[in-house]
Order: structure tokens, then sequence, then C-alpha cells
């Protein structure tokens, strides 16, 4: 394994532990509006999608390039959409006075 | 110079993640945060734009043009009921794009791939491969295009391990000689032909551990793209992502009192005539009772707590539900809901579909803070839930569900259970809880049911 391939694997590890000490404290009632964050955040993905869609290596990287910037935008986009639409809903007791 | 403001967008969009992700342990700000984590993701697409290997726009442009319009559509008219399928086609999106930018990256370098980077590209497509079909198949459950219960077959998991031996081993030829394309594909073949099968087996209840399962794998394969293609921002996304469905899906085998090897290959609710020995209810009868009845005593109950269940979704009777509420607490009661963990068939499912009925946050209790409750509870509602209110669970050594923790409905001073019939619950066992001397069932659709009951308190 090279050097940058040591890193990559503390990046990940690192990342994780964040992950688990950050999500063990979103309460269940949340629970939904997280996998569908979570969801939105993989997207990311996107990022790879734009590489192998743009890089000119051939019609076939070009079209599945395109395939996978389709699908990871809908994810992008929806996800973000949609949990900023779930996480409205949330509201507090109405005081009436 | 462009690859310092893209590693510069990489670096800012990994920390707006995490806060955003952190944001969400208070209802409060977490609106707030998954905005800034939404510009987090703005900023990584602008950082990935300006690369120099970018020359070519169209087909990005027409993919996101196209992706915006379907995800912004899904977003915004899906109705909440339909958001564990939501969940499980977002899964299987997100695997997709993994998976293709796998086969790109294969095929471009197949000849020339070290083995650092082919141990990425094959963990890629085999974590990708698997959730795309897997969560397509949860998703025709979830939406009832495929039969709900599990599907069994003799020497099932000895055939799918096989299988499994075999896409390792498939993985282990590539990883020492990557060249011949035959070998990639057919293990790419055989992982989302593995997603299926694993699938078939699990049936409709246990679809919170699934989705949380696929979760965590859509995760893993995004951060395998990360170490395929060198990006530390698809590592941090991906091994978020991945935690999270991973502690999900602990948290789910943990409310039922299951191990992650039962779930996957326990096949629940299958084979009744094993294990669905549980309590004799021969011989006892149940007390039904009428709306105006029931009405009557839900409306003076000092404290109601509601218990929803996936019948309530199923009926789409959370507004009925709300207004019933609303009405208690106009006479002066105290409402809560008691919302137990795999209520439904995501995690947090009941909880957005009462919050979108309006129900406050405040009102929602999780099973451990409600728990000692029920035994000053005047009236439990119980909506279109069975399996996690069924004191077998606690009683009955023989049961399936024996040791799964339970709310403990049978504690309150009376219980009025809304059900379609006596037909037995998901896991396939009777209920004593019906046959219990406080408890009343009103029989008929959740939603029919509660308006009756709406109507008949309004005039009490």
């Amino acid at each position: 394994m090279t050097a940058t391939e040591y890193i990559q694997l503390y990046v990940f590890m690192l990342a994780g532990v964040v992950g688990y000490q950050v999500i063990s404290r979103v309460p269940p009632l949340l629970h939904t509006p997280l996998m569908s964050a979570t969801n939105a955040i993989s997207g990311i993905s996107l990022v790879g999608s734009l590489v192998a869609a743009g890089s000119d290596h051939g019609t076939i990287s070009t079209i599945l390039g395109g395939i996978a910037v389709t699908a990871a935008t809908i994810n992008v986009v929806g996800g973000f959409m949609i949990t900023d639409r779930m996480l409205k809903m949330f509201k507090r007791e109405t005081r009436k006075s | 110079m462009r690859e310092h403001v893209t590693q510069a967008a990489y670096l800012a969009a990994s920390l707006l993640f995490i806060v955003g992700l952190r944001s969400l342990s208070s209802p409060a700000k977490a609106r707030r945060g998954m905005q800034q984590a939404a510009m987090g993701m703005l900023l990584a697409i602008v950082g990935t734009l300006v690369q120099q290997e970018i020359v070519r726009y169209e087909w990005i442009a027409v993919g996101m043009i196209v992706g915006s319009i379907i995800g912004a559509a899904m977003a915004i008219y899906m109705p909440m009921t339909a958001m564990p399928q939501r969940i499980a086609v977002s899964h299987s999106l997100g695997a997709v794009a993994a998976t293709l930018v796998g086969v790109i990256e294969y095929n471009l370098h197949s000849t020339d791939v070290t083995r650092g980077k082919m141990i990425a590209l094959g963990f890629e497509v085999l974590f990708g491969a698997l959730t795309v079909t897997g969560s397509l198949m949860a998703f025709g459950k979830l939406q009832e295009v495929l039969p709900t219960r599990p599907i069994t077959y003799r020497f099932q998991n000895f055939f799918n391990l096989m299988l499994f031996a075999i896409a390792i081993v498939l993985f282990g030829w590539l990883i020492y000689d990557a060249s011949n394309p035959f070998v990639f594909y057919t293990m790419l073949g055989l992982g989302a032909l593995l997603g299926v099968l694993m699938v078939l087996p699990i049936g409709g209840a246990d679809m919170p551990v699934v989705l949380s399962l696929l979760n965590s794998y859509a995760g893993l394969a995004s951060a395998a793209t990360g170490f395929a293609l060198n990006n530390n921002v698809l590592i941090i996304a991906g091994a978020l992502d991945g935690t999270s469905g991973f502690l999900l899906s602990m948290l789910m085998s943990k409310a039922m009192n299951r191990s992650f090897a039962n779930v996957l290959f326990g096949a629940f609710g299958a084979a009744p005539e094993g294990g669905g020995t549980g309590t004799s209810v021969a011989g006892l009868t149940v007390r039904s009772l009428s709306a105006e009845d029931a009405a009557a005593q839900i409306v003076y109950a000092r404290t109601l707590v509601v218990v929803p269940g996936y019948g309530m979704a199923v009926a789409q009777a959370q507004r009925e539900v709300r207004e019933l509420a609303d009405i208690v607490t106009k006479k002066g009661g105290d409402v809560k809901y008691a919302i137990h963990p795999v209520a439904g068939r995501m995690p947090g499912h009941m909880n957005v579909l009462l919050a979108e009925a309006d129900v406050p946050y405040e009102q929602m209790y999780d099973m451990d803070s409600i728990n000692d409750q029920f035994e000053r509870t005047d009236v439990a509602l119980v909506v279109g839930a069975n399996d996690v209110v069924n004191p077998a669970a606690r009683n009955d050594r023989g049961s399936p569900i024996y040791g799964m923790p339970i709310l403990n409905v049978d504690r309150a001073k009376s219980v009025i259970v809304l059900k379609r019939s006596m037909n037995p619950g998901f896991a396939g066992i009777e209920n004593e809880l019906f046959y219990r001397p406080q408890t009343s069932m009103v029989f008929g659709d959740a939603r029919t049911t509660l308006k009756q009951l709406v109507q008949a308190a309004k005039e009490l």
C-alpha cells in the first residue's frame, strides 16, 4: 500500500468515529430525516460522476457518467429538499394566548 | 491554483456535512444545519466543475438538469406516507452512481490498475450492485408490487452463501490480476443477484432494519468510490452515511431483540407453525365496543396515550388521530404519543407522519421515556399497532417475539384497540392484550373508525 492509501484509511476511520459520535446523539424523533439527510450527503458521489461524465474518455464513459450524474443529482436535490420539507413539519407546541 | 480551489471546497464541504448531521440532535436547530450541509454540497459541486480534467459539459448539464427536475418533483409531490419507498429508491440511485463510476474507472484502467485501487473498485461495484437491486426489491415490497411476506425456499441461505463465496473468489482474482473484464462483470452481476436474493426472504415488518442496512451499504459504496478516485470528501461523506446506516440497523435490531444475522437469514414470520405456539387464547373472548362508547371513554380520560403503528400509516389516519387528541386536550386531558422504534416501515416513520398532521414534537415520546408512565394512564389508544404491544414478548418464553422490548400498554388502566379484524399481526402470533379485561376493541378501518370517534366525541 502507498502512503496515500494509508492516509485514506485514516480519513475513513476518523470520519467513521466522528459519524458514530454525531449520529448517536440524533433522537429517534428525527431518524427518518436523518436517513434522508445522509442519503442526500452521500449524493456526493455526484463529484465522482461529474469527473467521469466530463473528462472525454470516450462515448461509453461519457454516457455512463451522464447517467451517474442524473442519479446522483436526483439524490442531492431531492434529498436536501425533502429533508427540509420534513424538518419544517416538526413544530413546537403553539401556546394559545 | 484550480486544484487548491477544489481542495478548499472539499474541505469546507466535509466540515459542513458534519455540522449538518450534528444539528439533527435537536429539531429546533436541524433545519438550519441541513441548509448549511446543502451549501457544503453546492461548494463541492462547484469545486469539482472548475477542475482541469473536465472538458465537456453537455452531458453534465443534461444530467444535472434532468436530475434536479426529477429530484425536486419527488421532494415536492411525494406524500409523507410514501417516505419509506422514497428512501429505498434513493439508496438505489446513490448506488447506481457509485457503481457506474466504478465501471468507468475499471474500463479506463483495467490494465494498469494498482492493487489498492482494484480493492477499492471491487468494494465499490460489489456493495453498489448489491444496493441497487436490494433497494429496488425493498421498494417493490414497500409499494406492494411484490409480495410483502418473506419468500423462502429450501437451502436458501446455503445457496446465497455459495454465491457470495463465488463473488469473493472473483474479487480475489481481480486483485491478483485485474485485466479480465469478464471476471469483473461476473462479480458485478453476482452482486446484483445477491441484492435480490438477500431481500427476498425479508418481510414487511423487518423493513426498518433492511432500509438501514442498505443505507449503510450505499454509504460504503460511496466511500469506496472515494478510495478509488483518491477523493477525501467522498470518503468522509461515505463513512458518515455508512456509520449512520449501521447505527440505525443496530438500534432497529435491538428494538426487535434480534441479531443482524437473524434478520437477514431468519425469515421472520415465514413459519408460524414452528415458533408460533404463543399464548393459547382458546375460550377467551374479546370485548367489542361501539364508536360512541369508545369516544366517551377517550374524551373523559385525564391522561391519554396514543400508540400508533403501521396500521395508522396504511389507513392514513394521522390527521384524524390529531383531531381526536385535540378534543381531549380541549376537555382538559393530557395527550401523549408513544412510539416504538420499529413501529412502521422505517426508523422514525411514525414521528414524521404525526409531525405532518401537526402534532407538536414535545408530545411524541420514545419507548424508554414513556414506558413507566403507562401505569398512570387512563386510556391507551392503540391505532393499528400489534406486535409492539404484545405482552407475550415479556411473559411467554415460547413466543417468537419473546424478549423484544414492548410498550407497556397492558399496564394502562384501560386500553382501546382500533383494529381492522382479529387477524394476528405480522409475526403471525396471537396478542393476549386483546383478551385482557381492561381492553376493548373497535373494529374497522382505522380512519373510518377515528372519524366516527371524532364525530361522537364532538357531540359529547
